[in-house]
């Protein structure tokens, strides 16, 4: 679905890729995880096609993307932005319908399979009761939601998100990863950058790792995550363990390891 | 404490829309613009210094329109109030309306609240084209004749180039139009501004001849304005206006930014200048037979986002028509407050109603900054 080949990526001359190869099939849900400026948002802007590579290049199922034109890659890809701000003067459901501009024409203007779509997509993202709200009037956990709805009302083949959950409470993290294994299992490719480690061994069956620019681990996740690996691209010491109820692996982290990291050199 | 000041507006807010969905207010606000337009028609060709009842306006409005209703009119006072004032208000209103929707698109492209033709120095650059129009002997004396044809495309001109220099200076390298600094771009038309109107004000003084109408350019007036004005100006403003329109969802989508707007699957580049240059025909052919006529872009498309939100497909027509109504009603008064029937530049008249507003807007923008820090 999703192919980067030896890909280069910066702003301004400063390389924030450096060489990326990556493969994602039609249907696998993986994460994207690494530490802060590793070159994750990054890495899902050039996927998306927003951010042209310096070299290399990515293909979209099977195209190459600077072959395609915006709107044919927002009907392949959708994308969950980080940061994004909410734009003052339009209600939550208006916002979403965006989500349906590159399936209309030229002339003609949002039909009702586009205002069904935006509901369908509300309901899902559990936004249905803030869909007559404000969107500038959102709490920020409020609107990440609303962003995940928008994206899923713009299409379901493959999702992008960029800490798409990182302000939202414990409950409607969960409910947001529910609602993405949920996609996944319907046969959305989803890959999502994330911060919280635990999160993402719970839900995805593949961790992509980046650092400095670079893949340095992928695969599946009861192989890839173990104490060495974190220890190594997190500079930090933790312990795994497995998840009590699904055994998946858990890191968690040790207080006090960096003051005697210094304390000791 | 500011939470707490917060709270009641926004429930207040919440149940306001519940019981008035948002299609019905626009459709609510949409039939009372038609209805005082068509109402403000009327009376404004019954203001004047020839003394005429409402009464008389309308019989000869729809003697005009081949409806003979009661008595007939005197003649003169039928061609006082059709000729010479419709054509007025019909210019007014045309100017109004494409002054507010280029006001809306460059507003909505730039994602600057202080955007409008006259503050980014767009309507200044059509004066100068008119201007050099005139001093070449492009377009006649009191642009009347048939060759005045050149007038709006000299405007346009005009305007185009004014745009180019003032997005030119406020872009902060990148792409064309990706880096463009969104608090820069105001200054950068105040700058441009200023300085063609001193150029205007040069060629002014080479060419003694044509000083009365050069002021008038600079002035904005519909003094002396027929028919023929609006005859010359509104396939510009349609076309413009078409474009616009056409384009409303984009702008919706534009609103969101860069980033998400290609996320979405617009090519925001492409789209933001069909945008531009629509904005600027419609204030191109506006300047070119009105002059320039400020704050009209930028007040109008406020207001009605106060009541209709920012939804495009609601804001562009809404703001059209309350443009008109605006500039008809500044013309009526800038015809009869002064006694004698000397006229203000209705220019003068917008400013003063505009300014005060310019200023509560960024007043208002400078508390919700300081609420947010």
């Amino acid at each position: 679905m999703i192919r980067a080949r030896n890909l280069h990526c910066g702003y301004g001359g400063h390389e924030v890729l450096r060489g990326v190869d990556l493969h994602l099939a039609a249907g696998e849900f993986a994460a994207l995880l690494g530490p802060n400026g590793s070159g994750k948002t990054t890495l899902l802007l050039a996927l998306a096609g927003l951010l042209p590579p310096l070299s290399g290049g990515v293909e979209l199922a099977g195209r190459d993307i600077s072959g395609l034109s915006a709107r044919e890659r927002a009907l392949l890809v959708s994308c969950v932005p980080q940061g994004a701000a909410a734009p003052a003067g339009y209600s939550v459901q208006e916002l979403v319908r965006m989500g349906r501009y590159a399936h209309t024409g030229f002339l003609g203007g949002y039909g009702p399979q586009d205002d069904d779509a935006a509901q369908a997509a509300l309901a899902d993202a559990h936004c249905l009761d803030l869909a007559e709200r404000q969107a500038a009037e959102l709490s920020g956990g409020e609107f990440q939601r609303v962003l995940l709805a928008r994206a899923l009302c713009q299409g379901r083949r493959a999702l992008l998100l960029d800490e798409a959950t990182s302000a939202l409470d414990l409950a409607r993290r969960v409910e947001a990863f529910d609602l993405l294994a949920r996609q996944h299992k319907a046969g959305s490719t989803v890959f999502a950058a994330a911060h919280d480690l635990n999160l993402a061994a719970l839900y995805c069956p593949r961790l992509v790792f980046l650092k400095a620019g670079r893949i340095v681990l992928d695969g599946p996740t009861s192989d890839v995550f173990t104490e060495a690996n974190l220890k190594d691209i997190y500079d930090t010491d933790l312990r795994v363990a497995p998840h009590p109820v699904t055994g998946a692996p858990q890191a968690h982290l040790v207080p006090g390891a960096h003051a005697h990291a210094s304390l000791l050199r | 404490m500011m939470q707490q000041g917060g709270i009641p507006g926004a429930k207040e807010c919440e149940k306001r829309r519940d019981v008035c969905p948002a299609w019905l207010r626009a459709c609510a606000l949409a039939s009372a613009l038609l209805v005082s337009l068509l109402l403000t028609v009327v009376l404004a060709c019954a203001v004047g210094s020839y003394p005429s009842t409402v009464g008389e306006s309308l019989r000869a409005l729809l003697q005009a329109a081949g409806f003979a209703a009661g008595e007939a009119v005197d003649p003169s006072l039928s061609v006082v109030i059709v000729d010479i004032r419709l054509a007025r208000v019909l210019l007014a209103g045309l100017t109004g309306a494409s002054l507010a929707i280029a006001g809306a698109a460059f507003q909505g492209v730039l994602r600057n609240p202080l955007a409008d033709s006259f503050t980014l120095g767009v309507s200044g650059g059509a004066a100068f084209g008119a201007s050099v129009a005139i001093i070449s002997g492009m377009a006649g004396e009191a642009a009347l004749s048939g060759d005045a044809r050149a007038l709006p495309a000299c405007a346009l001109v005009g305007a185009l180039t004014a745009l180019a220099l003032v997005l030119g200076l406020s872009r902060a390298g990148g792409g064309p139009l990706s880096g463009l600094r969104r608090e820069t771009v105001v200054l950068a038309g105040i700058v441009v501004s200023t300085f063609l109107s001193a150029l205007i004000s040069l060629l002014k003084s080479l060419d003694e001849e044509s000083v009365a109408s050069i002021v008038f350019w600079i002035m904005g007036s519909f003094q002396g304005r027929g028919f023929e004005h609006a005859e010359l100006a509104w396939p510009y403003m349609l076309v413009g206006a078409a474009i616009v329109f056409w384009r409303a969802r984009e702008l919706d989508v534009l609103a969101l930014g860069e980033t998400q707007a290609r996320m979405l699957g617009l090519e925001a580049g492409r789209s933001r200048l069909w945008l531009l240059l629509a904005a600027s025909l419609l204030s191109g052919a506006a300047v070119a037979v009105s002059g320039v006529i400020g704050f009209v872009g930028l007040v109008v498309p406020h207001l009605v986002r106060l009541v209709l939100g920012a939804g495009h497909r609601r804001l562009l027509p809404a703001s059209a028509l309350l443009g008109a109504l605006l500039l008809i009603w500044s013309d009526v008064a800038a015809r009869s407050v002064l006694p004698g029937g000397a006229e203000l530049p209705v220019g003068v008249v917008t400013a003063l109603i505009g300014g005060p507003f310019f200023c509560l807007i960024l007043a208002r923008k400078g508390l919700k900054n300081r609420g947010e820090a």
